[in-house]
């Protein structure tokens, strides 16, 4: 592969990629947010 | 009797005698690390014992970096075999608070868009004549990420080590100067006032603790060849998380990642030998990371100015600047440039969100790289 297709592809796909990961990760964080809403909960787990 | 004397003084000069032309620069070089370090404040934790290496490294005779030699013996064992850089990633990960970016998951794309510089400044290394391998290992410069910059390049470009790392620390460093004028330059003033409200607290416990274990299997499927970063990553913060490894979770964060900081600090130092330092390429690697860095930064203004106009107002574009992952430091940056426009404007919780954002990102960016080329069949 020569240095330009590899550059273009590299490109393309590493920074879509990184972008699409990402909002995929954020949609997940979305979910998780609905599934386990915020509330006063208790913090006090002991260290095993 | 004459010759026995002879042959001692000799060996007392023999360090001077074989000193080259190069090892006295890279000694200033070393002194201008501590310098920076010890004076100036610039990530001292790793400057100090960077530059110091580079000093013991570019004394003649001493053979530190000889099979067998000291500096040659943690090099192999810590940074050859990626161990450092990884255990470094399991401390940062216990440190980090994921908390301001999961108030606000959109801004997780700020992250993504902070790392367009690393591939940018490959295409242009490749360009320069670099070859693929040394042009991966130059564009993760701009990950502003010294663990990942140092994973990926001792795997693909030993040799480019010293300088990739240098660049790597020194520029996240160096954030608070070149920052400010890009950001500036790229937003109006009625963008940097923008006040974006305060950040409630809105995360439960079990969504921040099922977030490190979501992030490693999702991104550990789409991108693999990444999975050690991710996954010592997010160990870390598993563990900060859960709150039941508290002996870990400190350790991790204190003792495993000052003794890691130190050897790491002081090998990459020895990578620093002013015959195979100093030369134009390192010159060039150095510009490289300095224009990957700021490519970020622009951006990352820039997909603010975008998400400013899809959510009508509601974003700020100055937070795109933390989308790097120099944390929290980038933080503080946006924090400081959006009060000079709008005093009451507190900007940070949300910057510290999109820099979190970036310190993810830049590990997926580079795990994505790797399973791309992997996929490439060129590593």
């Amino acid at each position: 592969m020569d240095n330009l297709t590899f550059g273009i592809s590299i490109i393309v796909v590493g920074m879509g990629g990184t972008l699409l990961t990402l909002w995929i990760l954020s949609i997940f964080m979305v979910l998780l947010k609905r599934i386990f809403p915020y509330k006063e909960e208790n913090e006090g787990n002991k260290e095993r | 009797m004459i010759d026995a004397i002879t042959g001692g003084l000799n060996g007392l000069v023999a360090g001077f005698v074989h000193l080259h032309w190069s090892n006295p620069i890279m000694i200033l070089v070393g002194l201008l690390l501590l310098y920076l370090g010890i004076k100036k404040g610039f990530e001292p934790l790793l400057l100090v014992p960077i530059g110091f290496g580079a000093i013991l490294v570019n004394i003649p005779l001493a053979g530190l970096m000889d099979e067998g030699g000291f500096l040659r013996v943690i090099y192999d064992a810590g940074v050859m075999t990626e161990i450092f850089p990884l255990l470094i990633f399991v401390g940062i990960g216990a440190m980090t608070d994921f908390g301001p970016l999961l108030e606000n998951p959109k801004i997780f794309l700020l992250g993504a868009a902070g790392q367009f510089g690393i591939f940018l400044t490959l295409a242009l290394a490749l360009a320069l004549g670099f070859t693929k391998l040394e042009a991966v290992s130059i564009g993760i410069i701009g990950a502003c990420d010294g663990p990942t910059a140092i994973y990926v390049t001792s795997q693909y470009a030993p040799h480019l080590l010293g300088a990739v790392s240098v660049a790597a620390y020194s520029y996240m460093s160096l954030v608070p100067v070149f920052q400010p004028p890009i950001m500036k330059l790229l937003t109006t003033k009625e963008e940097r006032m923008i006040n974006m409200g305060t950040v409630k607290k809105s995360v439960s416990k079990t969504t921040k603790i099922i977030f490190p274990l979501v992030v490693t299997v999702v991104a550990g499927l789409i991108a693999p060849r990444g999975l050690p970063l991710l996954g010592t990553i997010m160990l870390g913060n598993l563990m900060r998380e859960c709150g039941v490894v508290e002996r870990l979770t400190k350790a991790s964060e204190n003792e495993i990642a000052n003794i890691v900081t130190l050897l790491l600090g002081i090998s990459i130092g020895a990578t620093m030998d002013g015959r195979v330092f100093l030369t134009y390429q390192t010159l060039i690697i150095l510009a490289l990371g300095l224009l990957a860095i700021c490519l970020d930064t622009v951006c990352g203004v820039l997909f603010g100015k975008l998400m400013n106009i899809v959510t009508r107002g509601k974003i700020n574009p100055l937070i795109g600047a933390a989308g790097i992952s120099a944390y929290p430091m980038a933080a503080r940056v946006v924090q400081k440039e959006g009060q000079k426009y709008n005093r009451q404007n507190y900007l940070l919780m949300h910057a510290m969100g999109a820099n979190t954002g970036g310190q993810v990102g830049s590990v997926i960016a580079a795990a994505i790289m790797l399973s791309v080329i992997n996929g490439m069949g060129i590593i």
